[in-house]
């Protein structure tokens, strides 16, 4: 199984269209980059937070798409590689040939409250009342905690930060354009201690999409691609962690590169979900690319530009680029195709092959659901 | 130790009253249990009743068993507190205006993790004791306190939000004639009100107690009677706009069932001051407190009905009586459900028979006056919106929670009987 | 006749117009403020003066004022038939509805304890008062009313109904005097300025309550809360008093008024 055409919408702050403005414009790249038609895609995978009152049912009709399979994933930060697994399973089974996976969601004016209001019944009735922070408050509760059982430091999240916003300044659809400095960093505005302004990303409209088929229908169709190599998924996991510290790739890690093959040393960039840079730290440390307790090691040991010791998060991530909802969870897995298929320009790796993709979603209650990661591999072409 | 509150400057006549918001208030059909809970005061939580597994958040189901036998239970307070931010910002408007704001995780010694309101003299990863208590939205929530009283603990911002403390605030008591609202008064001054206003009826008539109300500190006797609508108004409209929290001593009751009355004059009589005074003072009163429900530290808080716990049902022996109270008691869901919005509480003291002459004959157990005082100080302190006061109206509480019909029919069979 | 009758009310007519008879009025205002009898708390009790707006120009009436008021047959300055008391509860006219209205205009004969009063909050007007009374202004004809001036409608607050553990102390006809009035002068009805035609203790005299007991036994009237009766002549005023035509009422708040020749004001 393959993916290819990378496709992403430039984000904006906000938004007058609604979800499906986005998800049209995602389509309809997909559509001029691959150059396939509503004739030729028969699976249809659909991830948005905004979407509401229509599903993906809804999104085949509105679209003029006849699909012989169908999917919605309301995972969102772990949408991208959810849709990739499940469309990948779709076309390997044969129940579909080129199935479009496609994220966005709009971000109007009050949006981003509407949305935290009525997230879940959980985050309604047992986190939202307590200050009405939204994630800021779950992950501050999760920074502080990581700090004090792991040690890490305000500096080593921040050098996460700095190095996605110079990320950024080399990839044109990034929403942050000003250069970022540790020092900026620290000093930053509190939003929820020890957050400060630069660990929270930014709400904003925006979509993603790309396509999984065969290798021949790619070849067929002159499309760059890249192999999956492997795909891992966990939901709930560690549900007894008094506050997150893991994700449930710490549980699937092991099946996660014996199914590729290869160990994390082989892994030439690293997209992580970063609506905050612990998760990006815990997805780190989960995936094994360092030990629990040794990210701040890890950090200062390493450079996280596109250029540096360990390229992550090329494009900027959300943190630079925005996060335009639940196409975030798909920003990293484009963006890693992107960069496979040789396709990113300014911030490309240099001789990329493999890259690994990391997504986490669903902030139910106290911590984040969902988790999915997913290995690919570039192509001699 | 909390910083000691001040008594709040005067209001600055040129400055707009702050429009009262809320915390979030949508809740799920089982939080709104938790809700209820935290009105009583109580700390409960869902707890499997084939593993005794505690559960957070409510659920349909254990998640440990899948027993969905589930029972709400009061659960032991302790806790200690494994993580805690400071927020800065929210989406919230009631929060944002605020801020900071302080919360955290709290790991409970009956098993479940919590996001609860931290007082602030809760120390880094402290031993804490939890409580539950309805916000200003009028939805429940948890709020961790030092384990040990601290000083000026009362005093804490984010628990003086889920609290109606009397304290620098100014009271309205309807009734003074009665030795209830005598003590009501004191026990507010005492509790640290700025000042209590007490309301006299018909002053051409002497009663009990007259000189010793006077002489209070802090107390000022107003012309008041529930039962005139112009008297009403007219004080509304002198102290309407400074009344922060009001206390509804006045009641009216007799002896008699339907057909022990001749006429309906008597009955009449407890409509005027049960119900309609009810209905007078909220009009009255109603609108400007619900205004003031975020007016700086003396907001309007509160409001206080005492009622027959016999509202909940009839007996006989007080039919036409507890009839009136039934209005006035349903008359008060309409006031909680016309306050939401405001942050103002509705307290509702449900109390068994009380001791006072028209209670006479009644046999033991009673509610003193000092007793009723002394529970609604406690109620507003603690921010209590339901209390169920003495062992008689914890009896038929207890059978109504289990099935009003069921009670009804026991209170048929008790008869003249007061205990069921 | 017919001349001789309509030249007596031009006359009246003449000299109200010209001041010479001046219209004086005996009434307190209905407030709900305003006293009322109390009874002990197990009987029934007498209702105060309650009014509710029914609109004022606003949305429950645009255009108009208007208020629905309550009180009792007894509250304010009111009237008392016979059937009040069970005394007079078989005579015949005994209730407002029934009484010939002739007994609304009447002469009235005013009596000043108001000194006695002042020293003796329990003042019992007696026969040998009357008399003595009736030696500087001449004897009560009959068909008058007599005025028991006190000048309790000074009073005010709690000094009104004067309220003590024992009871209510104001002052009132003796049942002496109540028989004599009715007995030896055929008057038509008594008034007063005090709750009550009855003293404040007149539950302990014999009868008790005479004035009631005893009046509208004989089919007398009464008039309480009274006031401006400093500004009647002991003789010569006639009282305008008719109660509303209440269906068997027992009395009836009303507006009592007193003509009085300037000269004798």
């Amino acid at each position: 199984m393959v993916v290819a055409a990378p496709v992403s919408v430039p984000y904006e702050r906000f938004s007058p269209e609604p979800a499906h403005w986005w998800l049209a414009r995602a389509l309809s790249d997909l559509g001029k980059r691959s150059g396939l038609t509503a004739k030729d895609i028969d699976g249809l995978c659909v991830s948005s937070f905004t979407l509401f009152p229509d599903t993906a049912a809804g999104i085949t009709q509105h679209f003029g798409l006849t699909p012989r399979w169908l999917d919605h994933v309301p995972t969102g930060g772990a949408s991208g590689v959810m849709t990739l697994r499940r469309a990948a399973r779709a076309v390997q089974s044969g129940d579909a040939d080129i199935v479009a996976c496609i994220a966005g969601d709009t971000n109007h004016v009050d949006s981003f409250r509407a949305m935290l209001t009525t997230f879940s019944r959980f985050s309604q009735d047992a986190s939202f009342p307590y200050g009405a922070g939204g994630p800021n408050a779950n992950f501050s509760l999760m920074t502080s905690h990581h700090m004090k059982t792991c040690g890490t430091r305000r500096e080593d999240f921040g050098k996460i930060c700095v190095a996605q916003r110079d990320n950024a300044l080399h990839f044109p659809d990034a929403l942050m354009k000003t250069p970022l400095t540790l020092e900026q960093y620290m000093d930053a505005r509190l939003i929820a201690d020890p957050l400060v302004l630069f660990d929270c990303v930014m709400p904003c409209a925006g979509a993603e999409g790309y396509l999984v088929m065969r290798e021949e229908h790619a070849k067929a169709q002159q499309l760059p691609y890249a192999n999956v190599l492997s795909t891992i998924e966990r939901h709930n996991a560690f549900p007894d962690d008094p506050v997150q510290i893991r994700g449930g790739w710490a549980l699937d890690r092991e099946e996660f590169w014996s199914m590729a093959g290869i160990g994390p040393e082989r892994v030439d960039m690293l997209q992580t979900y970063d609506d905050y840079p612990v998760i990006s730290v815990m997805q780190m440390e989960d995936l094994g690319f360092c030990e629990k307790g040794a990210a701040s090691e890890f950090i200062q040991a390493n450079t996280f530009t596109f250029d540096g010791s360990f390229p992550h998060n090329t494009s900027g991530g959300q943190l630079s680029v925005g996060q335009a909802g639940a196409a975030g969870g798909f920003l990293g897995l484009v963006e890693a195709i992107r960069q496979l298929t040789g396709e990113a320009k300014d911030n490309a790796v240099k001789d990329a092959r493999i890259a690994a993709v990391s997504g986490f979603g669903i902030i139910n209650f106290d911590r984040g659901l969902c988790s999915a990661a997913a290995l690919l591999e570039a192509v001699q072409q | 130790m909390s910083e000691s509150l001040q008594r709040p400057p005067r209001k600055d006549p040129q400055k707009r009253t702050v429009t009262p918001t809320l915390p979030p208030q949508a809740r799920s059909r089982q939080a709104i249990v938790f809700s209820t809970a935290a009105a009583e005061g109580r700390l409960a939580l869902q707890t499997c009743g084939a593993c005794e597994h505690v559960i957070y958040p409510p659920r349909e189901l254990c998640p440990k068993c899948w027993s969905m036998h589930i029972e709400w239970r009061d659960i032991p307070d302790g806790g200690e507190l494994v993580s805690e931010t400071t927020l800065r910002t929210s989406v919230n408007t009631y929060f944002r205006e605020r801020m900071p704001w302080r919360i955290g995780t709290v790991k409970l010694d009956a098993g479940p993790l919590v996001l609860a309101h931290i007082h602030g003299d809760v120390g880094a990863y402290a031993r804490v004791k939890m409580i539950a208590r309805t916000d200003k939205s009028g939805q429940g929530v948890l709020l961790a306190l030092p384990e040990k009283e601290t000083a000026n603990m009362a005093d804490d911002k984010q628990l003086r939000e889920l609290t109606c403390n009397p304290k620098h605030r100014r009271v309205l008591v309807t009734d003074g004639r009665t030795e209830l609202g005598q003590r009501m008064a004191a026990a507010l001054a005492e509790a640290g009100a700025s000042e209590v206003f007490v309301g006299i009826a018909e002053n051409w008539r002497p009663y009990a107690g007259s000189a010793e109300l006077a002489a209070m500190a802090r107390v000022e006797i107003v012309p008041l009677d529930v039962t005139d609508t112009v008297s009403v108004n007219e004080l509304a409209g002198e102290i309407g706009g400074k009344t922060d929290i009001l206390i509804n001593t006045a009641e009216y009751v007799r002896p008699g069932s339907a057909m022990q009355r001749q006429g309906i004059l008597t009955a009449r009589d407890e409509m005027e001051t049960n119900y309609f005074g009810l209905m007078r003072l909220i009009q009255a009163f109603g609108p400007a407190m619900r205004g003031r429900g975020a007016d700086g530290d003396n907001s309007a808080c509160a409001w206080v009905n005492l009622l027959s716990v016999y509202a909940l049902s009839n007996w006989q022996v007080y039919g036409s009586t507890t009839a009136s109270q039934a209005a006035a008691y349903s008359l008060s869901q309409c006031l909680r459900s016309e306050f939401t919005g405001s942050g103002v509480k509705v307290v509702n003291v449900l109390f068994g028979p009380l001791e006072e002459s028209w209670r006479q004959p009644l046999p033991p157990p009673k509610v003193t006056p000092q007793r009723l005082a002394d529970s609604v100080v406690h109620a507003l302190q603690q921010g209590i919106e339901n209390v169920t006061l003495g062992p008689v109206a914890e009896d038929v509480v207890r059978r109504y929670k289990d099935d009003p019909f069921v009670l009804e029919r026991e209170l048929i069979q008790s008869g003249e009987r007061q205990a069921i | 006749m017919s001349n001789s009758n309509s030249t007596v009310l031009e006359a009246l007519a003449s000299a109200m117009a010209s001041g010479d008879v001046q219209t004086v009025d005996l009434t307190h205002t209905l407030d709900s403020e305003f006293p009322v009898i109390v009874l002990p708390p197990e009987f029934g009790q007498c209702a105060p003066f309650r009014a509710e707006v029914v609109s004022q120009y606003d949305e429950r009436g645009p255009g108009w004022y208007w208020q629905n008021i309550s009180m009792c047959e007894h509250t304010g300055t009111h009237f008392d038939a016979p059937v009040h008391w069970i005394s007079g509860k078989d005579l015949p006219n005994g209730s407002v509805d029934s009484i010939a209205p002739g007994a609304f205009v009447k002469p009235a004969c005013v009596i000043d304890c108001s000194t006695e009063c002042a020293a003796d909050e329990d003042f019992l007007l007696t026969p040998e008062f009357i008399q003595a009374w009736e030696k500087k202004h001449g004897e009560i004809p009959a068909g008058n009313w007599v005025l028991m001036r006190s000048d309790w409608s000074k009073r005010s607050g709690a000094a009104y109904l004067n309220m003590r553990e024992d009871g209510a102390h104001s002052p009132g006809p003796s049942a002496d005097a109540v028989r004599f009035l009715v007995e030896q002068r055929d008057i038509v009805g008594f008034g007063t300025e005090t709750v009550g035609t009855d003293a404040g203790q007149a539950a302990h005299l014999t009868p008790p309550h005479p004035a009631h007991y005893l009046f509208h036994g004989a089919g007398k009237y009464g008039l309480q809360c009274l006031t401006n009766l400093d500004q009647l002549p002991p003789t010569g005023a006639i009282l305008l008093c008719p109660p509303l035509k209440i269906k068997n009422g027992s009395g009836s708040p009303l507006r009592v008024l007193a003509l009085v020749a300037r000269s004798a004001a």
